[in-house]
Order: structure tokens, then sequence, then C-alpha cells
């Protein structure tokens, strides 16, 4: 007969996945870069904000783009016409980024750049509600989108995504006339569990909103240098 | 995340100097996390086939989402899909003590080899 034994373990499933996280988010403080992780189901608008803002964002920062997406490069081509580094990571099978995946990305701006010039990494997450809200890439901040036509109850059906955000957007502003939807409803919904997060309404079309979003990214930004700056002040 | 999973056990497989056969993986599963467990269950049982990992089985034990209202001073139990906030005092879900648990707890092997080996040696090293 075989014995058999125990080993207790208790170790986190995505213990390998925080440590890789850990690890970008100390190269993006060396650098003294603010790295944002943007996350929305498929079509809710995060390249079409990241097109409405990358010009007025470009003024004030100098930005890279990590992308996200299981195959193409359409949404990377996209943003290329902004004139800033676009780093494309196609997933494959995987419905979300992780952060080995973000770690290559951010060798690959290491060899093309001098990171240390950029203040901006705005990662666009591939399209999901789920998983990408599980896995930390490194960054500073997590910033949701949900669009209008996406009905009010996705705050409740998708709760993990809305908790852990730091910033939402409800996106297609314009398209409110349009539809029978309560803005408010989906506010209050994202409030049952979150009281921290900005809401911010956008409309990437009219520009309604952007101009607060910009002003997020930017309080956001002097937030995370001071941090940066203050950890490396300790340390010295 | 089931590759997650398997990384984690491997890690642990490759560390121990007998390479144990495993048997059965004990995880905690909260439910206010992105993970199914049926979903798991059935890409575990895909992805280990032909592997250090066959045939072991994996055990998911499930904790309830629960929250703590600092207005009202006590624990309540969340509604998933429907009411998060407070029952009573309608405060936003903030302090969550249980649900978000993604937990590799233990793992349970066998030896290997001939049934000569005694167990305290394998006691010794646990």
């Amino acid at each position: 007969m075989h014995q058999t034994f125990d080993a207790a373990l208790g170790i986190n499933l995505l213990h390998v996945n925080q440590e890789g996280a850990d690890h970008n988010r100390a190269h993006f403080d060396r650098w003294g870069i603010t790295c944002l992780n943007l996350m929305s189901s498929p079509g809710a608008g995060k390249t079409a904000l990241l097109e409405r803002s990358l010009p007025t964002l470009r003024q004030s920062f100098t930005i890279a783009i990590i992308e996200g997406d299981m195959t193409t490069e359409l949404d990377a081509d996209r943003l290329r016409q902004h004139d800033v580094p676009v780093i494309a990571i196609n997933t494959g099978r995987a419905c979300h980024l992780d952060s080995k995946m973000v770690a290559g990305g951010l060798h690959r701006l290491e060899h093309d750049y001098n990171p240390a010039d950029f203040d901006l990494v705005l990662v666009e997450n591939v399209g999901n509600l789920v998983c990408p809200a599980e896995f930390e890439v490194g960054e500073h901040a997590k910033v949701a989108l949900l669009s209008v036509t996406e009905g009010e109850d996705k705050p409740l059906k998708y709760p993990v995504m809305f908790q852990a955000a730091d910033c939402l957007l409800i996106t297609k502003l314009d398209l409110v006339p349009y539809l029978d939807v309560d803005v408010d409803r989906i506010m209050a919904n994202v409030r049952q569990m979150n009281a921290r997060a900005t809401i911010i309404c956008v409309s990437a079309k009219t520009g309604e909103g952007i101009e607060e979003w910009h002003n997020w990214v930017r309080s956001q930004h002097q937030s995370t240098r001071t941090a940066q700056i203050c950890h490396s002040a300790e340390l010295q | 995340m089931t590759k997650a999973l398997i990384l984690t056990v491997q890690d642990w497989w490759e560390s121990q100097v007998e390479r144990p056969n495993i048997s059965e993986v004990h995880l905690t599963v909260g439910k206010f996390t992105c993970v199914e467990p049926a979903g798991l269950q059935f890409a575990f049982d895909a992805q280990t086939q032909h592997t250090f990992l066959a045939g072991a089985q994996l055990v998911i034990q499930e904790t309830p989402l629960i929250a703590f209202c600092h207005q009202c001073q006590q624990e309540y139990r969340p509604e998933i899909g429907i009411q998060y906030a407070c029952p009573t005092c309608q405060s936003p879900m903030d302090d969550i003590r249980s649900g978000r648990e993604l937990k590799i707890d233990r793992i349970e092997y066998s030896d290997t080899h001939s049934e000569t080996h005694s167990k305290i040696d394998h006691a010794s090293n646990l």
C-alpha cells in the first residue's frame, strides 16, 4: 500500500503573476512612469478614447502605449497614426494580458527607446470584463470603461472588475438620447461595490467629459510621481 | 488561471527531491473572484493529461462573499448579481472579509517508490 502525505502550501494561485506585476511596477517607478491599465468589454471604446485623448495628452506627457489584442494589430495601427510608440502584444488564445506579457513589452520599449524619457504608459487590455480584473500587470491605477449601450446591470454582473476600478468612464454618452438607458442607474450600481472610484461620463465623439478625464490622468500622474520621488528619497 | 495553478504546483513538485505522485490538489476559491470552479475543474483535467499531474484530483472549496459594514459595525452577505451595498444602511460594499480567496491550500501525494521507505523518513522530509 502506498503511504499518502500532505503538504500545506497556502500559496496564492496568482502568486507568479503578482510577483511579475510588482517587478514591472518597480521598473515604472525607477523610470518615473505612471502606468494606467485600461479595461472594458470588447467595443466599449478604449481605442476611440485613446484616439481622442492622445493629441491633447501628448502636449503635456511623453506617452507609450501597450496594446493587448488576441490576434490582430488593427487597434495598434489606429494609435500609431498619433506618433506615439505602440507596442502590440498578441495574447493568442489568452483573454487578458498578464504581467509576463507586459514585461516583454517593457523590454521592447527599453530596447528601442530610453524608458526614462516617458511619463505615461497606457495599457489597453484585451476586451473582457472578467479575467483582466484578476491579472495585475504592474499598473498604478485601473481604469474601467463601460459604454451606455451595454446596459445598466453590467456592474452587478461583473462586480470584480468594477470593484477594482480606480476610475470608471461611462462612454458613448452621445448615444444616450437614442437609448432607453438610465446613466444614474449605472452610477448607482457601481457605487454599490465601489465608493472610491472617480466616475466620469465621456463621449469620444463629441468630446464631452474628455477634459475631466484628462484632469484625472494629470492628477494621477502627479500623485504617482510624488510617491515615486518620496520613495527614492527614502532609499537614499 | 488553470495555467497559473499548474505552474505553481509544478514549482512545488520540482522542489521536491523525490518527485512524488500527486493525488489531490486542494484549493480555496472565493465566490467574489473571476474563477468558476466547474470551468477550472474541466480545464485542469484537460490540461494535466500526460503530465506529472495526470490523474490528480482537484478539490475546490468555495468561500462565500462576506462584507463588513463599518457604518453598522456588522458583517453581511451581499447577494452576487443583485445587491452589494449594505442591506441595512445602503453603504457601498467596502471591506470584503471573505470571497476574494484564490489559494492552493495543500497537496496530497504518495510515495513513488517501494513501501520499504519508512514514514519517519518522509516525515523528516516534510
